[in-house]
């Protein structure tokens, strides 16, 4: 049989190594970007990329440990089979990232050297300066270079998804795309289609995406019947900067290195910041867990810090909350080697130098853990049979998904230096089965699907063209649209907010429907492009507003106070522990009740229908959370208690 | 108080330096490729703390020129805002440099409450402040700037590297492809090949790619071959690409003038790159001619 076709949607980190290993298996590959693929978003992410390594091994850490921190951090919200896989596959992928080419830092001996990051004990990371995002992009755009010049890879770059194309029995066979130069429309046809399209940050306004994260791929994926899981887990990352623009990332590795978070006692204090003595200063996150300080999981620091300036009126400015993230203790020459790139960025942008003042910084929108549903085939020592067609493939045969914009590993909070982990996991890994499951597809793009599907498209494109003149312009309801959702859905979570909010979007979803356009023209529209991506938020954005709605808990990123269980508060130890008792019981109860993904479909009528899914806990059984927590080690102690209990019989039989 | 925004501190407002009302934009736009040029004006509030990304996002929503005409959006490429995808530049106030790091402060200093920008003129304008840089990445294919492994199954790690090694490495690495070396280089001129009635697209891409194989692979892809032949692995094609930097086109283009590492906005050791090059090419010719 001749070698399948292949199209991919999208060329970041995902979609190159997909692309790669494709590739080098004989495949065609058509890939297809909104921009040229070493320019995509993967090259904002700075801070490294985890593994268990010689030296964390030597220290008592394994893969089951990475494993498990990812889960623990992720509140038990992922399937276990595929995040263990990836963790086995970690060593590996950093050992060819290495092979490629990627400058990682050294030690003195020539080693690569490793930090520590959130939500672990063990210095996993694996880091080029403060860009190991871009490094590991370029790598594998080079590689991706190199079998396009042997014929293997055409790239299109500037085109945009518009639509999968299924033929009758469901399957994909192919998708529309769009030429952004010159406004052509144009089918491809291909064996399989992965889908590689990254975050959708974009909808909520300014984040810490690029331009190009609008989530429009995912969004056409999900309208056309793709399912789509757990959309209202939204990481906000605790540490960005504030612009009018975007709000620039301030990688977790400022505090892997030793960067310390800390606001003024006294509220506002006008003092330099460098005049502040020590005893003068809250070091909430170290003063508050004393175990992981600084390098709390995500969604707890980005809580604390929102927390300090909202509830504890504690913000460093009264007009614009934000606290000192502290780098100065450290040798400039130490902070240039590890976080150079981060460091520049703050000083071109905010005009002060990082290395000699506190930088001021606030929680952001950062990364989208939901994602498209995509299956897998489970091994028998519990992680992914490799080869297997159905891992990454979503519940359309033939279409596939990967990276960030699938759902599959991390959960209810990601852990950071895992996305370009499961990005690059999750497109060298799903190659063998893409060609596996691949059918030939005999249909060229004459064929009747193809026509009728791009004959849809440009129906679509010219009715929004040919608008009559009106009031509203996308770029506010864009703006709109972020402000609704970036009030209502990231940090604190209220129902009524939420309910609220959902009207909000459907109503600003029918004032898009009557947005003009101020260029009709059909060269390098990009005003009507942009128009169709406002268009495809509100899909998503009701998924996030009604998942997260409907979600009654605190889990990961998602987080509601009206059921938040705190921790311990009676002082004498038999009532702390028939408390602890009484917190256990509730615990498992909405373990009962909420250790599910949230799956939407479409509907007809534009709104999302939500269903739930179990999740494989096989491997490690879901546990308190407890970074911190109030009383936390005498839950953890009836915890243990309990769990013994459970499984005494077993081990007596 | 101290604030985190200097560029525009209070202080400096409260010092009687005049708070321009609003930013006068001359944008040099061009509607398709071969069209005419022609300037149009624009005129927004401005705010503190702008960079010229944001002009243009504002510049976007009002999509009226300064007159008050209707006028279609400007074209313009950008994505990260950070400065590390390399989308956004252009000539700003005549200099070619990156729109999402030029702070519109910063640009008042040279011009008051003005700020021009024009496309880059060493690429074929796509439209508006928009250019076509495929040339930028067929470059990177004519020096095979990538590491020639087997595959990209487990072979154990990388080649041990020195953190000198690294640290050498390394700024090469951050290079963006943005252009502005390229640019400001008066060794490289632009190459429009326009697509001919009834050439296809494949045959248009040829065409275009053999014109750029004929021509100067500029400072940006010197560095890159620079970076490569130095990697333990990429060494072992060394040879390809000292081909490739001796042949058309190729390092002896280069004039020193010097110019591309003054505007690369990652300030690159583009020149140390170069040298290095051309001691190489040097070496490499002689060891050829003695190979005969």
């Amino acid at each position: 049989m001749t070698q399948p076709r292949v199209l991919v949607i999208g060329g970041g980190l995902a979609g190159l190594s997909a692309t790669m290993r494709l590739a080098e298996l004989g495949v065609h590959v058509d890939l297809v970007s909104l921009v040229p693929v070493k320019r995509s978003h993967s090259v904002c992410a700075q801070g490294g990329i985890n593994s268990v390594n010689a030296v964390t091994r030597q220290q008592g850490d394994n893969e089951y440990k990475h494993l498990d921190d990812t889960v623990y951090g992720g509140d038990f919200l992922q399937h276990q089979p595929p995040v263990k896989e990836m963790a086995d596959w970690a060593p590996r992928i950093i050992d060819l990232m290495d092979r490629l080419g990627v400058p990682f830092n050294r030690t003195p001996e020539g080693f690569r050297d490793q930090r520590r990051f959130g939500g672990t004990l063990y210095k996993r990371t694996s880091f080029a300066g403060a860009t190991t995002g871009q490094q590991l992009l370029y790598s594998l755009d080079e590689q991706v270079r190199r079998w396009e010049a042997e014929g293997r890879v055409k790239k299109w770059e500037f085109w945009d998804f518009l639509e999968p194309v299924m033929d009758d029995d469901g399957r994909c066979i192919g998708a529309v795309c769009q030429d952004m130069v010159t406004m052509k429309f144009k089918a491809f046809s291909a064996d399989a289609v992965i889908l590689a399209s990254g975050g959708c940050g974009l909808l909520y306004g300014r984040s810490t995406m690029s331009m190009i994260c609008t989530g429009s791929a995912v969004s056409r994926a999900y309208k056309a019947g793709v399912k789509y899981g757990n959309a209202e887990f939204i990481q906000v990352h605790p540490t960005a900067v504030p612009g009018a623009d975007k709000l620039r990332l301030m990688s977790e590795s400022a505090r892997g290195e030793g960067g310390r978070v800390w606001v003024p006692r006294k509220a506002q204090d006008a003092r330099d910041p460098k005049d502040i003595p020590v005893a003068e200063r809250y070091y909430f996150l170290e003063e508050r867990y004393p175990e992981y300080g600084n390098l709390v999981p995500r969604d707890i620091a980005t809580r604390e810090i929102f927390d300090i300036c909202t509830t504890d009126g504690l913000s460093v400015e009264k007009d614009r909350l934000c606290v000192y993230l502290d780098l100065t203790h450290i040798p400039r020459e130490t902070l240039d080697r590890k976080l150079g790139g981060i460091l520049e960025i703050y000083e071109k942008f905010q005009g002060v130098d990082p290395r000699e003042a506190p930088m001021k910084i606030f929680p952001a929108v950062h990364y989208s853990m939901g994602g498209l549903w995509v299956d897998y085939e489970k091994s028998e020592t519990g992680g992914l049979l490799e080869g297997s067609p159905r891992n990454q493939q979503t519940n359309i045969p033939g279409l596939y998904a990967i990276g960030e914009c699938d759902y599959q590993y991390h959960g209810a909070n990601r852990l950071g230096a895992n996305s370009l982990l499961s990005c690059i996991f999750s497109g060298l890994f799903c190659a063998s089965g893409v060609i596996a499951g691949a059918k030939k597809n005999t249909r060229d793009e004459t064929s009747p699907d193809f026509v009728a599907a791009v004959k849809r498209q440009e129906e679509r494109h010219q009715a929004i063209l040919s608008r009559p003149a009106g009031e509203s312009n996308p770029y506010d309801i864009h703006r709109q649209l972020g402000d609704i959702m970036t009030r209502t859905a990231t940090v604190v979570r209220r129902n009524e907010q939420l309910t609220q909010a959902y009207d909000e979007v459907c109503q600003l979803e029918n004032v898009w429907e009557h947005c003009s356009l101020s260029d009709t023209g059909n060269w390098t529209n990009q005003n009507v492009v942009f128009t169709k991506s406002v268009g495809d938020m509100f899909p998503l954005a009701k998924l996030i507003l009604k998942g997260a709605l409907l979600r009654d808990e605190c889990r990961g990123a998602h987080y509601k106070p009206d059921f938040s269980m705190p921790g311990i508060a009676a002082t004498e130890p038999a009532e702390q522990k028939a408390e602890a008792e009484r917190w256990c019981d509730r615990f498992e109860e909405n373990t009962r009740k909420w250790l599910k993904s949230t799956i939407g479909v479409h509907g007809d009528d534009g709104h999302p229908v939500i269903t739930y899914e179990d999740i494989d806990t096989t491997l490690i059984p879901p546990r308190p959370r407890l970074y911190g927590l109030v009383g936390g080690e005498v839950i953890e102690q009836v915890w243990k208690e309990r769990t013994e209990k459970a499984v005494e019989p077993a081990t007596v039989g | 108080m101290i604030t985190a925004s200097t560029t525009t501190s209070p202080e400096v407002e409260s010092n009687g330096k005049l708070t321009p009302q609003e930013i006068r934009v001359r944008v040099l736009r061009q509607d398709a490729p071969g069209d005419e040029s022609y300037w149009q004006q624009f005129a927004i509030p401005y705010e503190p703390n702008m960079n010229v990304i944001s002009v243009l996002q504002r510049i976007a929503a009002i999509s009226k020129s300064q007159d008050g005409r209707k006028v279609p959006p400007v074209a313009w490429d950008c994505a990260c805002l950070e400065e590390v995808c390399g989308s956004c530049a252009m000539l700003i106030n005549g200099r070619a440099r990156m729109a999402c790091s030029s702070l519109v402060d910063n640009l008042f200093e040279e011009t008051p409450g003005e700020i021009e920008l024009r496309p880059l003129t060493k690429f074929p304008v796509v439209r508006d402040l928009s250019v076509d840089r495929g040339r930028i990445f067929h470059s990177l294919e004519r020096v095979k700037a990538w590491v020639p492994v087997d595959d990209s199954y487990d072979h154990g790690p990388g080649p041990r590297i020195s953190p000198e090694e690294q640290e050498d490495a390394y700024p090469l690495t951050t290079c963006i492809s943005c252009g502005c070396c390229m640019e400001a280089c008066p060794q490289f001129n632009k190459i429009e090949t326009v697509q001919r009635e009834g050439e296809t697209d494949d045959d248009f891409d040829t065409r275009k790619q053999t014109a750029y194989d004929q021509q100067f692979l500029g400072p940006h892809a010197i560095s890159q071959a620079v970076l490569f032949n130095g990697h333990p692995t990429g060494s072992m094609n060394a040879d390809e690409r000292m081909q490739a930097l001796t042949g058309r086109g190729g390092i002896q283009m280069c004039g020193n003038a010097q110019n591309c590492v003054a505007v690369c906005p990652k300030r690159i050791p583009l020149t140390r790159s170069i040298a290095r090059a051309g001691r190489a090419a040097t070496v490499w010719a002689i060891k050829k001619f003695f190979d005969r």
